[in-house]
């Protein structure tokens, strides 16, 4: 047997595909189900002449976790629902600043406590748009052990080139669950590093206006002693009321990922050219899907699953396009209707959106899913 | 030779807020506010004692510059 | 038109800052930058942080790497910054309600870690930036914008909390006793270890005037005046040091350094390792 092939947690898997991708700090704060990430990152770390802390609550290692990465490394920091909702001041912090940082949220029952050690998909909503004030945001959703591994990467890469946080949405089922992974060479591995200024030191505009709207990033400690601060701030860095600048930011922090969705936005389709209906799925309930998709044919039945592994910014132009061709699109999530609201956006009367939501910790079954599109067969 | 580097007070009346601190606490009565500013008055007092920088909290008055001794 | 101190290390296109007529915090943040002359530091190495409130302002006018966090919350960014990059000279610079109230938190946390970080509190007694209302060092029965018939909350002692909590180096001075202030300054930089200095400093605009002490000048005076060196109060029975600002040395001890004890680690498994 290959030795890159182990059995593995989701949430073990994420940690060694983060170090793989170039993360050197972890500051984290012990919630279930997403502790394992602080205790393989306690162990692992240090290993590799990285650094683990455990903050003294969530608040404080989402901020260590951006000082660090300010300071150079490539950071993390993960939770769980009630710890999300604490990060969210400093993660809005994170996205105007524009700094590279990858928070992994492993969603549980909600709200509040809710149910800690049962899944959910709850945060689809709040991921997007937890922080106040308008902000961008990546968030991409893993539906396997295999991809907890490979989107820490992508979740490094991502908040690297564009920099920006980048939220790694998971469940409590790819989280916990354990399957077979096998880890790529690393020679094989993309991995990106934040652009970094050419000018001299003292040109060096830390919010330049370029032309891919991604400014070059400096470390502290390297020479250009800039400011970075939480005010609505112009070029320079420094704070600035005026309208125009205010506008003219905003857009630019809004535009940096609208300019370039096509390279972020990743999904998965199975079955869909044909598919009269298509389920909408992700994390670990589109593996139910995909199961219900084949129960579904081998009776004949024409179904077909859309999976967006890219939630925020939503795959929206290939959903339109199926929009077009299907006639029912059902909508299976572990919530009372989030990711539903931005597909009936989409599809709006192209074809008949409905929601299988459930929020009662237990996943989605496929047997579930089937009875849906019965019940979806039946209206016609 | 015969210049000799020297320090004298020196007032920054835009940056001057006129709080009274550096007037109140001059061991020898230098300073004066006049219209909101801080002015110098007494010149010759001045000792070079330097509290009035350290206190200042606008940066406004300083020890500096180079006096002619020929 | 400046000194050359003020030249060197503040970014001139920045001054005059926003600080009230009186206010003492540009005079605790000079002293800061004294203090940082004094040990000769390269700005380049120097990373400046600051949390929410007037006290944070501070970064905008200093010319190093200088960073504006959220309220609270400067200890815990400035935690990540010196974890990654131990070469760094971590300064933040707080205030009284975002040290000791939102804060409060992660002050006792980096006083128990003794990571190598110098905080500077600038106490003003006040939430000043949001016009007045009583802090954890609102004095009992001053008046506030939200007491206005006399705080009943018992007060933070800031030293106190700092020693109690394991920072190794603690000091109290006032904006009126500036050149001890720089001292003690001096002191917490050169400690290997978590430092905190209290700045006693005056807030004319909202402490003043609502408790009717004066002006800037009758506040500094206020400063002198209840003032009591720390080897003077050891003398004196508690009851005559009701009110007062004890100032000086409170705490100077050495104990192991955070960073220094997480690199151990790292060069103990490298060493396993072998």
């Amino acid at each position: 047997m290959k030795n890159n092939v182990f059995l593995m947690q989701g949430n073990e898997a994420c940690i060694y595909g983060a170090i793989d991708a170039g993360m050197r700090f972890f500051a984290g704060y012990p919630i279930t189900p997403s502790t394992e990430l602080a205790e393989v990152s306690a162990q692992e770390l240090p290993k590799v002449g990285g650094k683990f802390i455990q903050m003294e609550d969530e608040i404080a290692s989402m901020a260590a976790t951006i000082g660090a990465s300010l300071a150079g490394l490539k950071s993390m920091t993960a939770t769980s629902g009630p710890g999300f909702s604490l990060k969210q001041e400093n993660l809005g912090f994170a996205c105007m600043t524009e700094i590279p940082c990858v928070v992994v949220n492993v969603q549980r029952g909600g709200p509040s406590t809710g149910l800690p050690t049962a899944p959910a998909q709850g945060e689809v909503m709040q991921s997007r748009w937890g922080t106040h004030g308008d902000h961008p945001i990546i968030v991409i959703s893993p539906s396997s052990v295999m991809e907890a591994y490979m989107f820490a990467v992508k979740a490094f890469n991502l908040s690297e080139k564009y920099r920006t946080p980048v939220v790694l949405l998971m469940d409590e089922v790819v989280a916990h669950m354990r399957e077979k992974i096998e880890i790529p060479d690393k020679s094989s591995l993309e991995i990106i590093n934040r652009k970094k200024p050419v000018v001299d030191k003292d040109k060096y505009l830390p919010y330049e206006d370029t032309e891919d709207l991604i400014p070059p990033m400096a470390n502290f400690g390297e020479g250009y002693r800039f400011h970075v601060t939480g005010l609505t701030h112009d070029e320079t860095g420094f704070p600035s009321t005026n309208p125009a600048n205010a506008s003219k930011q905003i857009n630019r922090l809004l535009n940096k990922i609208e300019m370039h969705k096509e390279d972020i936005i990743e999904f998965d389709e199975y079955l869909t050219e044909d598919a009269e209906i298509i389920l909408v799925s992700f994390g670990a309930v589109a593996r139910s899907a995909k199961s219900a998709v084949k129960e579904a044919r081998s009776q004949g039945k024409k179904v077909g699953l859309f999976r967006p592994m890219t939630i925020w910014p939503f795959p929206e132009e290939r959903l339109k396009e199926l929009g077009k061709k299907a006639k029912h699109f059902i909508v299976a999530e572990m919530n009372m209707g989030q990711l539903v609201l931005e597909v009936e956006r989409i599809i709006k009367s192209d074809a008949v959106v409905h929601l299988l939501g459930k929020a009662n910790g237990e996943i989605i079954t496929p047997d579930e899913i089937m009875d849906k599109i019965k019940e979806v067969e039946n209206i016609g | 030779m015969n210049k000799k580097v020297s320090t004298k007070v020196i007032v920054n009346k835009a940056w001057c807020k006129g709080c009274g601190i550096c007037v109140a606490f001059c061991p020898t009565n230098v300073l004066e506010i006049k219209d909101g500013k801080v002015e110098i008055v007494n010149p010759e007092a001045c000792t070079r004692c330097g509290l009035c920088e350290l206190r200042c909290p606008d940066f406004a008055i300083y020890l500096g510059g180079e006096e002619d001794e020929k | 038109m400046a000194s050359n101190l003020v030249e060197k290390y503040y970014r001139m296109d920045k001054l005059p800052h926003i600080w009230c007529a009186g206010c003492t915090h540009g005079t605790s943040m000079n002293a800061v930058v004294r203090a940082i002359d004094k040990l000769g530091y390269n700005q380049d190495e120097v990373c400046i942080v600051s949390g929410i409130g007037c006290s944070s302002r501070a970064t905008g006018y200093m010319d190093f790497n200088t960073l504006h966090t959220t309220h609270g919350r400067a200890l815990a960014f400035a935690t990540g910054i010196k974890m990654a990059n131990p070469k760094l000279k971590v300064i933040v610079i707080t205030g009284d309600g975002d040290a000791t109230a939102i804060g409060g938190n992660h002050f006792i946390h980096a006083c128990r870690r003794n990571i190598d970080i110098t905080t500077i509190v600038f106490n003003n007694n006040i939430y000043g930036m949001t016009g007045g209302q009583y802090s954890p060092t609102t004095p009992t029965s001053s008046l506030g914008t939200t007491a206005p018939y006399g705080n009943i909350d018992p007060v933070f002692n800031i030293c106190n909390v700092a020693a109690a909590a394991g920072a190794t180096y603690v000091a109290r001075g006032t904006a009126y006793h500036t050149q001890a202030l720089i001292n003690s300054i001096v002191k917490g930089l050169e400690n290997k270890g978590f430092s905190v200095i209290e700045a006693v400093s005056d807030c004319p605009t909202y402490f003043g005037r609502r408790n009717k002490i004066g002006d800037a000048v009758e506040m500094m005076k206020r400063l002198k005046e209840l003032s009591v060196n720390v080897k003077a109060a050891e003398k004196l029975p508690p009851e005559k040091l009701e009110g007062k600002i004890i100032i000086g040395e409170i705490k100077n001890e050495t104990r192991p350094e955070y960073t220094d004890e997480y690199q151990n680690l790292i060069d103990r498994l490298k060493e396993e390792e072998k």
